[in-house]
């Protein structure tokens, strides 16, 4: 007996809308088996990780923060992936964006007023996409592996960070903190309803986001050059669609949402410049993007359900007491059985018994 | 029971047959390959040639027939089998790694662990014997196309083969290079080694080979002494020249204008194995079909893209799109100078293979009618492009199995029909094609000529790349043929015969060469 994966003449709707599904059912199990090994529970362990953290209203904000940065990113991302763009930096354009945000409220704390805000958001999103314009520049110059320049990226934007934190940007009045001045009021995002939780702005603008590029994506002639260039670039020629345009056009959409996820994060939920302002939301959006199917909508309930993961994994630690890498593990896990169950949308399986002949190379 | 005469061959096929599909890659065929010989196999692309030899080589498998070797019946299911029964082979794209050295590649492909020292000395004494120059430490990636060839002949004469089978050697090879392979070749001979030798180059297999068997459409149609033949004789029989050629109303073209305009085009080659195009003049004028034959590889891809303007030209005059120079434009400002184009490769470069046909037609016409299908803004308008791609489907009949399918989903010949039809659905005042019924079935090749033909007597100028010479006598007005990246001056129609252009495609006639110039420069 073989087990043989045969090509569908179609792609499979039905797969296509099922795989997130079969993906997210199989990281359950494979997660309960894991927690049983641990020697907890498995059931309880579930319930603690994945219900348990959204049952009360504050609890629902803190999810709808966590998901703002991983929606904008993963949006960003979809358009790159889409156009066979392999964008891997999107954590040091969010870096790179809060850094760039943050110009005014460090440098001119005293500067106040309505416009402050918005001047800043749009000097995250301009930093993102500058940041992010590095590799486009180098791919399309000198071909350069865009995989590699913009994860290494990363590490600079991180160490660049890190270096303004304790030195040129220190609070001097924060007893030798490496962190930047608070934000003043006119500076900092404002939460959606102070009332019942902490969420901010940032969520808005990922929905917008979303809602937008869904259009560009499946309703403009800009998207239809982004899908055909980069699920084949031969036929994108063809079109009159230029390769190059297109890579900067992915990066620098990209390099902008990720540079505004960046300010938004660190402007609302953060409030000030830290060595560290992410837990890893521009690699976790890469997840979100791919169980999002690439769809823009579809990354909005992704970006839910890994944000749920973050969470989750601080539930986790306090309630059973396991690491909270354990979301990392509920993550890669998720990644995994997300890009295997894609194989079922353009496979299917046949069992074969023995002897029965391979199909001919034609 | 044996004869003498079949006891003297080294390697006999009988009825062998290959089916894919509907189609018969090779029909009964019946090949027989004495010992000390060189046979050439020769045939038109497509013929059935390279199916045959997979099926000797162990890389497919028949699907009936009978293969005998040295008289023993065998069944030759892999090519290690091939290999250990003393079948070598020599592929016309070469499996190398560019970035090992000679001899470590040639170490890959032997099975035991003979020590690397060991397989250099043997590559050198193997290459002094033979006259294969050739330096086992060098790196492949320095090496020229003929060097690495005989890297391969030497990695095949390694193992010690009694048969060696030889796919198209000389397509990649200069001149020079070519003359050096013969002599290895004959050498060869001497020691009493039969050579399978595939080819379409008349003037070689003339020159080298005892015997030649020649196939058309997967059969073989004769078995010759191609020493007793001459060029066009051979020709004529790899051609087929029994098929039949229509009789045409000639149409007078002398005052029309000239709609598309090729002025001393060249071109580099762009890799290892493409073509240069060297300086090809051509005038197409309203109303008239002109085919350009010539076999595979001769340089048709790479003209295709310089005219349609993927490729852009270094001078702006090189090429012409009523009356305007277009050399430095690309492709879409072609198109919307009433230019269309549908290039050989439907999946892939005509198509997006996992788009819908609608999205398809949005592909080649997002530029041409943009005001039809784009709304301001950017937005596509799904419902007039719906509209027009239903139109298309109707008149060119395409059979689908949904209403708005991928384009993967379509049967070659459906597929090509609504690629056709996208293009001629705009009435386009100048029409390339490459290949315009490649793989497509009887039916629906006769459709698409039928259209091309009206197409030009409605005004337009057509140009039709192919390599069916059949097809190209049924729609033309004159015929041109492309030989290592030269274009001949056309033929009028009425001069045109298939031996005159099989001749011209092997590259037999001797004037070919010669540049011309067109009467008014």
């Amino acid at each position: 007996m073989r087990i043989e994966l045969v090509k569908r003449p179609e792609r499979s709707k039905l797969f296509s809308a099922l795989s997130p599904f079969i993906a997210f059912a199989l990281t359950i199990i494979a997660g309960a088996i894991l927690f049983a090994a641990l020697g907890k529970n498995p059931l309880t362990a579930l319930y603690t990780y994945f219900i348990d953290p959204i049952t009360q209203v504050w609890q629902l904000h803190e999810l709808a923060i966590k998901a703002a940065p991983l929606i904008l990113i993963a949006v960003g991302l979809a358009v790159c992936y889409r156009a066979n763009v392999w964008n891997i930096g999107a954590e040091g354009q969010f870096v790179m964006g809060a850094v760039a945000g943050s110009v005014l409220p460090v440098m001119f704390p005293e500067t106040v007023g309505w416009w402050v805000l918005p001047a800043m958001l749009l000097m995250g999103a301009a930093g993102g996409a500058a940041y992010a314009s590095i590799p486009a520049f180098l791919k399309t110059r000198f071909n350069t592996n865009e995989i590699l320049t913009s994860l290494m990226l990363v590490y600079v934007a991180q160490l660049f960070l890190d270096w303004l934190v304790r030195g040129w940007w220190k609070d001097p009045a924060a007893y030798n903190f490496p962190q930047s001045v608070q934000f003043n009021p006119s500076a900092v995002l404002p939460e959606l309803a102070p009332m019942s939780g902490r969420a901010n702005w940032g969520f808005i603008f990922a929905i917008i986001a979303a809602v937008l590029v869904w259009l560009m994506l499946s309703k403009m002639l800009k998207g239809f050059e982004i899908r055909v260039l980069g699920s084949s670039p031969r036929a994108g020629r063809f079109a009159g669609f230029q390769q190059s345009h297109v890579v900067f056009f992915a990066f620098l959409i990209s390099g902008a949402l990720a540079g505004l996820a960046g300010i938004s994060e660190v402007s609302g939920a953060i409030g000030q410049l830290q060595p560290s302002i992410s837990p890893g939301y521009g690699f976790t959006a890469i997840i979100v993007a791919f169980l999002g199917r690439l769809n823009p909508l579809g990354i909005v309930a992704a970006g839910l359900v890994l944000a749920l993961t973050y969470l989750g994994g601080e539930a986790a630690q306090t309630a059973l007491g396991v690491s909270d890498k354990v979301a990392r593990v509920f993550q890669g896990m998720l990644l995994f059985f997300v890009l295997a169950s894609d194989t079922l949308i353009h496979y299917r399986i046949r069992i074969a018994g023995l002897g029965a002949k391979s199909s001919e190379a034609a | 029971m044996k004869s003498a005469g079949e006891a003297a061959n080294l390697i006999e096929v009988r009825g062998l047959t290959k089916v894919f599909g509907t189609l018969t890659a090779c029909n009964h065929v019946d090949l027989g390959i004495r010992q000390g010989e060189i046979h050439a196999l020769l045939g038109e692309n497509g013929a059935g040639k390279s199916t045959l030899v997979k099926m000797l080589f162990g890389s497919l498998e028949p699907t009936s027939g009978e293969i005998f070797w040295k008289g023993q019946p065998v069944k030759i299911t892999s090519p290690s089998v091939a290999r250990s029964l003393g079948i070598g082979m020599v592929f016309q794209h070469f499996s190398l790694f560019e970035a090992l050295t000679a001899a470590e590649n040639i170490a890959l492909s032997v099975d035991d662990g003979t020590s690397l020292d060991k397989i250099a000395a043997k590559a050198r004494d193997l290459s002094k014997t033979y006259g294969l120059p050739l330096d086992p430490d060098s790196l492949v990636g320095d090496l020229s196309v003929g060097e690495r060839q005989r890297i391969e002949i030497t990695r095949c004469l390694l193992q010690e083969p009694d048969l060696i089978i030889l796919d198209e050697p000389t397509s990649v090879l200069t001149p020079q290079e070519a003359d050096k392979l013969f002599e290895t070749l004959e050498r060869l001979r001497a020691e009493g080694k039969s050579i399978l030798y595939i080819s379409h180059r008349l003037e070689e297999v003339k020159r080298l080979c005892d015997r030649a068997t020649v196939m058309r459409h997967g059969k073989v149609v004769g078995a010759c002494d191609p020493s007793k033949e001459t060029a066009a004789s051979l020709a004529r029989m790899m051609v087929g020249a029994d098929v039949a050629t229509a009789e045409r109303t000639p149409i007078e073209l002398k005052d029309a204008p000239e709609l598309l305009g090729i002025c001393g085009l060249s071109r580099k080659p762009a890799g290892p194995f493409s073509m240069p195009l060297k300086n090809i003049w051509l005038s197409l004028k309203a109303g008239e079909v002109l085919g350009i034959a010539g076999v595979a590889g001769n340089g048709q891809g790479e003209f295709f893209e310089a005219i349609s303007g993927e490729v852009l030209q270094e001078s702006a005059d090189s090429v012409r799109i009523r009356g305007k120079s277009v050399g430095r434009m690309g492709i879409s400002a072609r198109r919307s100078l009433g230019a269309a184009f549908v290039p050989e490769e439907r999946l892939g470069h005509g198509a997006a293979p996992r788009m819908r046909l609608s999205e398809n037609l949005l592909l080649s016409r997002h530029a041409t009618d943009r005001k039809a299908f784009i709304a301001p803004g950017g937005f596509v308008k799904n419902g007039m492009i719906q509209h027009a791609t239903q139109r298309i489907i109707e008149v060119m009949d395409v059979r689908k199995s949904a209403p708005d399918p991928e384009a993967a989903s379509l049967s070659g010949g459906n597929l090509q029909k609504f690629i056709i039809g996208r293009e001629l659905d705009r009435q386009p005042a100048v029409m390339v094609v490459n290949q315009p019924t490649w793989g497509v079935d009887a039916g629906a090749a006769a459709r698409i000529r039928q259209a091309l033909i009206a197409l030009a007597r409605a005004g337009s100028a057509v140009l039709v790349i192919s390599q069916d010479l059949d097809e190209l006598f049924e729609i033309s007005d004159s015929i041109a043929v492309m030989h290592n990246g030269e274009l001949s001056k056309p033929l009028p129609r009425a001069e045109a015969t298939y031996e005159r252009i099989g001749l011209l495609m092997g590259g037999a006639e001797p004037g070919h060469t010669d540049p011309h110039r067109p009467e008014a420069a």
